[in-house]
């Protein structure tokens, strides 16, 4: 087995403490996801958190800026939580597609909607391996 | 002090989120503090969506004061057996429709009370629930 000798093990704690932050054109990048909602502007915000749920009650608790929410709910009631909770972008997975409603809503709040055919685990993964950081 | 009123129908789950983006805005528009903002307008997320989920219809009135936002919400339902059950973190009835939308895992009530100052609820079964929230806000020097 390698040994993980002292400077490494201060630089693997320094690297974890790190707050990582990503334009959302890189997360697209990363996952090859397609952009449904966004432009140059909205697309070079920047995301320093990830959340994933199902459930919008579950959103409607957390607390911090700069956050993606990673979704299998493509309604109208996810875009409408997410503008009350400062949630400027949107991840569709498992091959959800985004309604014409959502798509024009988000247009008209300047927010970026996104849909990705893989799950919800690994688009988790990936960001999370990327640098996205928890909400908690 | 200036009021603005909203009607709303039972079922009607498009809705759902308007008047607590509605409000935002206004909210926005006066300059009042974010963190307020947002959690002002999570509270009455959760109100309308409750009405909108258990109720036949209701209202919500938002009501602008220099310090404080008051939100008088009333509506006609099935109103709740034991306010102090549903304020529990967990505790829910929804039905699997309302689950399919996302919603009715039992966090709505402890959520309203988390982001107000003062909360106040009263409900009678079959009749209805009124609620009462207090927002004082953050003073900006």
């Amino acid at each position: 087995m390698k040994k993980i000798t002292d400077w490494q093990y201060i630089c693997m704690l320094i690297l974890n403490n790190l707050d990582l932050i990503m334009q959302i054109k890189e997360i697209a990048k990363t996952l090859d996801a397609t952009i449904v909602v966004g432009d140059e502007a909205t697309l070079s915000t920047e995301v320093k958190y990830g959340f994933a749920t199902d459930l919008l009650s579950d959103l409607l608790k957390i607390d911090k800026n700069k956050t993606l929410l990673i979704t299998g709910l493509a309604t109208i009631q996810t875009i409408r939580a997410a503008m009350v909770m400062d949630v400027g972008a949107i991840l569709l997975v498992r091959g959800k597609k985004a309604l014409p409603e959502m798509i024009e809503l988000a247009r008209q709040n300047q927010m970026v909607l996104m849909e990705y055919k893989g799950s919800m685990f690994k688009a988790c993964g990936i960001l999370y391996q990327a640098g996205i950081s928890p909400v908690y | 002090m200036e009021t603005f009123e909203f009607t709303i129908k039972g079922g009607d789950f498009k809705s759902i989120g308007y008047v607590s983006n509605t409000i935002k805005k206004i909210m926005h528009a006066r300059n009042i503090n974010p963190r307020d903002s947002r959690r002002i307008a999570v509270a009455i997320f959760e109100v309308e969506t409750n009405i909108i989920l258990y109720a036949t219809q209701g209202t919500i009135s938002v009501l602008f004061d220099n310090d404080k936002i008051t939100v008088l919400a009333r509506d006609e339902g099935m109103g709740i057996a034991d306010v102090a059950l549903a304020m529990r973190e967990g505790y829910t009835t929804a039905s699997d429709d309302i689950r399919r939308l996302g919603f009715g895992a039992g966090l709505g009530l402890s959520n309203i009370k988390k982001n107000s100052d003062i909360t106040w609820i009263s409900s009678i079964v079959n009749k209805g629930t009124q609620i009462v929230l207090i927002f004082f806000l953050t003073l900006v020097l």
